[in-house]
């Protein structure tokens, strides 16, 4: 073959593929609705095991009967999956849900500059009303771009049975109560407390409580606006924790230990009775139920709040917390709104309470919560006089990870406190 | 588009309509031609928009901090250029100094024990031998066996409580227990084994097939002057095994730099930020967990040096002579 028949085989070539890339590229977005008022709305959200799938479809299912010409294809992701993975790529192609999950904090920050998100306030005020001040981290610069349905806060998931035999009569209230309850049940020869080290975060979060206790809301409000990690209680935070590793509290090998996955995992562990205590969000009864071997919470299961450490610049009535929301990409419906406005109702909400799938936004739904343990989470919430949301989510994506990484390191017992702040320092820098 | 479209279109559909006398060399050209197109075609534009723009593209991200789910618009944004910052990041960043020592540590460790051990191996199993079908079928199995279930099936056995750690107790060995892939210091060298596992068998097979084209006259002609088994090893097969042995190299070299699925299966994210992670591993948790598509997209480009590197200096050293022939003709 000669030069110019190459020449021109490769410019026909790349002509067809511009064309092709142009013609996929038309027909993308506008496909939503259909001429004749026939509307399909795409819901993704995380619920793929214990109750909650079953609530999403009856919800879905309920809203297309009440609206006639509207389908709802929902459809439940792995958490990690949805968050990491197929939202942001859905996003960047422009080809997005109508509804779908959305993290406060940095990542719905980033969502918002890039215009992915519709504004709520006009559409639907009465239901962002409902919910109250928990709406706020779902809120960039006052406007309100996504509704959280549950929202918890982080506790002491432990095993009562084995607290008893440890002799200790009542939850620790103190930080050194903590620490004296992790000797008797070692001298036991029970595992204190387990830890899911390997996934990073569930170690994480034990120095985001020492943060949260050891910072004034003043210096905690400084970082998340700012990335400002000046204060001393963030180094003062590792050298806490670094204190109460050195008791040797969690189960041996916690670095390779998942969260979730299998009985070997954390909540596996306090499952099975192999631990006594986890600390952990307030959908652990639902992960724990999930891995015993009937399948159902377990009777010896009770709940505590982070104790509150003495002398500590912190609030120690805070709380750290978080919660899952719902948004509408821009370009969704208006039906969207509706189905999120459905979602919030309070119909919905009691149903969503009374599953057992988590503890429900508005507040007249928590008298349906039936899970004693979700109730004790529920009045913890109650009793906070205000919630942090998780660090790493509050802080976004890239200063979180580096945030955790550095923890992980003084767990893994090759990080220095210090390294913790200059991580998140460094990361920040490349915002 | 359209406007690239249409000259490069109908010029070539208007290829075949003949002009009448020379009708018979033109059409067959413009057939040839046609032919051509149809049948590379596809495959060409598959090969540049799947392979080619998304190489192209990272080289183009690579210079740019993006934001996870960025938009095209977001590359024109002022600030988002920052040049090279984000390789000089790479290389001032010690956990990605510390994956590319990993990755050449499984590199050199694979050549250096993975190779004498199936070289052994193969002249083993190439003596007759009574079941040597069998254990060639049972030593292949591993290879066969999907990466990730062989990752998970060794990550099982080897929790604290798993069936390794029970092994060595129940054999009276308990001081040896360890937490194999929690434990940051010994958590590379198991890796290392996994992976000693699963690619030893393909090693053995490519060595036995090499020595099939070794003349056994040779071996017998030796053995007649004198030479004992080893030297017959020694001086004969192992020399014309030469070219196969490169070539395992190669390969072996390639698949230690490009590391990823087995470390990702097998190893907490924890154990391998802090011990276990290769330059992909690492390229995975900066650009699409921490959300940096363009440091993300950095440390691809590099990874693709890296690669490109090794393979073109081994080339020149060591596989020169056995490639004479088959790789260069076709280009000069």
């Amino acid at each position: 073959m000669n030069r110019r028949s190459t020449t021109r085989l490769v410019t026909f070539a790349a002509a067809t593929g511009l064309a092709v890339a142009s013609l996929t590229g038309c027909a993308g977005g506008g496909g939503d609705e259909g001429g004749d008022g026939e509307v399909t709305l795409t819901w993704w959200h995380n619920g793929t095991t214990g109750p909650l799938p079953e609530v999403w479809e009856e919800v879905a299912t309920e809203f297309e009967e009440a609206h006639p010409g509207v389908t709802v294809e929902q459809t439940g992701y792995q958490n990690e999956d949805l968050q990491r993975t197929l939202i942001p790529n859905a996003l960047a192609a422009g080809d997005p849900p109508d509804l779908f999950q959305v993290w406060p904090g940095g990542e719905l920050r980033d969502q918002v500059e890039n215009g992915y998100l519709m504004p709520l306030d006009d559409v639907i005020p009465d239901t962002i009303d409902s919910v109250g001040a928990t709406v706020n981290p779902w809120q960039v610069e006052g406007a309100t771009y996504g509704i959280p349905f549950t929202f918890g806060i982080e506790g002491f998931w432990y095993n009562t049975d084995l607290f008893e035999e440890a002799g200790i009569d009542s939850p620790p209230t103190t930080l050194d109560e903590l620490i004296d309850d992790v000797g008797a049940l070692r001298d036991a020869g029970i595992t204190p407390i387990a830890v899911g080290a390997g996934d990073k975060w569930p170690a994480a979060h034990w120095w985001y409580q020492f943060a949260l206790h050891s910072c004034s809301p003043e210096s905690l409000q400084a970082a998340e606006t700012e990335f400002d990690f000046s204060d001393d209680c963030w180094v003062e935070a590792g050298e806490q924790l670094e204190e109460f590793l050195g008791i040797d509290p969690f189960q041996e090998g916690f670095l390779g230990t998942p969260a979730q996955q299998g009985a070997g995992s954390s909540a596996g562990l306090v499952a099975n009775g192999q631990a006594a205590m986890e600390l952990m969000g307030h959908w652990n009864a639902g992960v724990i139920g999930g891995l015993t071997p009937d399948q159902q919470v377990p009777e010896f299961l009770g709940w505590f709040p982070f104790p509150g450490i003495e002398g500590a610049a912190g609030d120690p009535t805070a709380a750290l917390g978080g919660g899952d929301g719902f948004a509408c990409s821009a370009e969704a419906p208006p039906e969207c709104a509706e189905l999120l406005e459905y979602i919030m109702s309070e119909d919905v909400q009691a149903k969503f309470a009374a599953s057992g799938a988590g503890i429900p936004t508005v507040p007249a739904a928590t008298s349906s919560l039936e899970d004693p343990n979700l109730t004790l989470v529920a009045e913890g919430l109650a009793a906070s006089s205000f919630v942090q949301l998780w660090l790493d989510t509050a802080f976004g994506t890239t200063v979180g990870n580096a945030m955790n990484d550095g923890i992980v390191n003084l767990f893994g017992g090759s990080g220095t406190p210090d390294e913790i702040v200059t991580k998140m320092q460094d990361a920040a820098a490349t915002l | 588009m359209t406007a690239t479209l249409q000259p490069a279109g109908p010029a070539t559909a208007a290829g075949p309509a003949p002009t009448p006398g020379r009708r018979r060399p033109r059409s067959s050209a413009a057939r040839q031609r046609i032919e051509i197109v149809l049948l590379v075609g596809p495959a060409l534009i598959l090969f540049l928009g799947f392979v080619i723009l998304p190489v192209i593209l990272a080289a183009v991200y690579s210079l740019y901090n993006l934001p996870p789910a960025f938009r095209w618009e977001q590359l024109a944004e002022p600030d988002r250029f920052v040049g090279l910052a984000n390789y000089q990041r790479a290389f001032d960043s010690p956990e990605f100094v510390r994956a590319i020592g990993n990755n050449f540590l499984i590199l050199f460790a694979s050549l250096l024990i993975q190779g004498p051990l199936a070289i052994g191996i193969a002249l083993l199993l190439n003596r007759p031998l009574r079941g040597r079908t069998a254990l060639r079928l049972l030593i292949f199995v591993p290879y066969v066996l999907a990466e990730v279930i062989a990752g998970l099936a060794w990550k099982l056995l080897l929790q604290p409580e798993g069936g390794v750690n029970a092994m060595l107790e129940s054999l009276g060995l308990g001081f040896l227990q360890q937490n194999w892939l929690a434990d940051p210091s010994i958590a590379l060298w198991t890796l290392f084994w996994i992976l000693t596992w699963k690619y030893l068998g393909f090693a053995i097979i490519l060595m036995l097939a090499g020595l099939q084209g070794v003349p056994e006259e040779l071996a017998e002609a030796a053995a007649i002057d004198g030479a004992s088994w080893w030297q017959i090893q020694r001086h004969i097969t192992i020399p014309l095994l030469g070219p196969t042995i490169r070539i395992w190299a190669f390969l072996s070299m390639i698949g230690a730099l490009q590391l990823f699925d087995m470390v990702w299966v097998t190893v907490a994210p924890t154990v391998r930020g802090m011990a276990t992670e290769t330059m992909a591993t690492y390229m995975v948790q900066q650009g699409q967990f921490a959300g940096q598509p363009g440091y993300g997209s950095a440390i691809a480009v590099i990874l693709f040096f890296i690669s490109l590197a090794v393979a073109l200096i081994y080339q020149r050293l060591a596989l020169r002579r056995d490639l004479a022939g088959a790789v260069t003709r076709g280009v000069r």
